[in-house]
C-alpha cells in the first residue's frame, strides 16, 4: 500500500498560483488543480501577473507557446522570433493535447469551476493592469489580495507555477 | 491484496479496493462496493456506471470525467455530486473497472 493512501498524510487542500501567460505556463497549474479535484482534494487557483491572461475573456483563447527564450522548444531563439512561429508551435501542441483529451484553456477553466475548485484573481495585478471583474470569464469567483490568499490556503499546500 | 465478504464468498480486491477479477462484478456487488464508499446507488449513479462499463467494453479504456461529460452527456457537477471526494476513482471502483489512467 502506498503511503499517500493511508489517510493522515493525504493532501487535503492545494492552492495553486499561476503566474505565467504562456501555454506551457498555464496548463500545468490547470491540470494540477483539476487533478486535485479528481482525487477529492480541495483546490484554489490564484491567477497573478501574466497568468491573469488565462481568465481574461478576450485573451484566454489566445494563449500561445513561448518560442523565444525556451531552450526546451529545441529551435534557436532567432528562428522562434520569426513571424508565425509561436502560432505554429501552439497549433501543433494543441493538436497533440487534443489527442490525449486535454481541453482548450477556456473550456478547461469552465470544467475546473464545475469541479468545485475556486478561481481567484490577484488584486495587485488587477489594479496594475486597470482590470475589473467584467474583464474576467464568469468562472472567476473573486479578486483577492495576497493576505486573503494565504487565509484561503491555510492548512493546505501551496504550489507556485 | 485484500478480500471483500460477499454472499458467503470472498471477492478478491486490490489494496485500493478495486476488483481484481472483472468477472466478479454484478449489479448487486456494485451496491456493496458503493456502500464501502458511503454511497447509496440511485438511477443517476447507474447512468454513470452503465456508461462507464459500456465505454470500457467498447474502447478498453476506463473513461475520464471529461469523457463522461463529452460522450456520456453527464455534467461534471453531477459527477462530483454523485461520487464526492474523488469521483473518477470511486465511480470506476463501483463499476468494477480499474483506476482511470489519464491526467485529465
Amino acid at each position: 500500500m502506498t503511503m499517500s493512501s493511508n489517510g493522515d498524510d493525504k493532501i487535503k487542500k492545494v492552492s495553486i498560483i499561476i503566474s505565467h501567460g504562456s501555454l506551457e505556463g498555464v496548463y500545468p497549474g490547470l491540470i494540477m488543480a483539476n487533478g486535485a479535484r479528481m482525487e477529492g482534494i480541495e483546490a484554489n487557483l490564484f491567477f497573478t501577473f501574466f497568468g491573469l491572461d488565462a481568465i481574461i475573456k478576450k485573451r484566454s483563447d489566445k494563449i500561445k507557446v513561448a518560442t523565444v527564450g525556451n531552450p526546451a522548444m529545441h529551435i534557436p531563439s532567432m528562428v522562434g522570433m520569426l513571424p508565425g512561429m509561436s502560432t505554429m508551435a501552439t497549433k501543433m501542441m494543441k493538436k497533440e493535447m487534443d489527442k490525449i483529451e486535454i481541453p482548450s484553456i477556456p473550456e478547461f477553466i469552465e470544467e475546473i469551476a464545475e469541479t468545485g475548485a475556486k478561481l481567484y484573481a490577484c488584486r495587485a495585478t488587477v489594479d496594475m493592469f486597470h482590470l475589473s471583474m467584467d474583464d474576467f470569464v464568469p468562472e472567476v469567483d473573486e479578486v483577492i489580495n495576497v493576505g486573503r490568499f494565504y487565509e484561503l490556503a491555510g492548512g493546505g499546500q501551496i504550489v507556485f507555477t | 491484496m485484500g478480500q471483500l465478504a460477499y454472499n458467503d464468498t470472498m471477492i478478491e480486491v486490490n489494496d485500493d479496493g478495486f476488483l481484481v477479477n472483472a468477472d466478479d462484478w454484478n449489479e448487486d456487488l456494485a451496491g456493496v462496493l458503493a456502500q464501502g464508499e458511503d454511497i447509496t446507488l440511485t438511477d443517476e449513479h447507474w447512468k454513470v456506471i452503465n456508461f462507464m462499463r459500456q465505454e470500457f467494453a467498447e474502447n478498453g479504456k476506463v473513461p475520464s470525467i471529461r469523457r463522461l461529460k463529452k460522450a456520456g452527456g453527464i455534467p461534471i457537477k453531477d459527477i462530483y455530486r454523485l461520487f464526492p471526494d474523488g469521483p473518477a476513482k470511486k465511480a470506476a471502483k463501483i463499476a468494477g473497472l480499474s483506476k482511470p489512467e489519464g491526467c485529465v
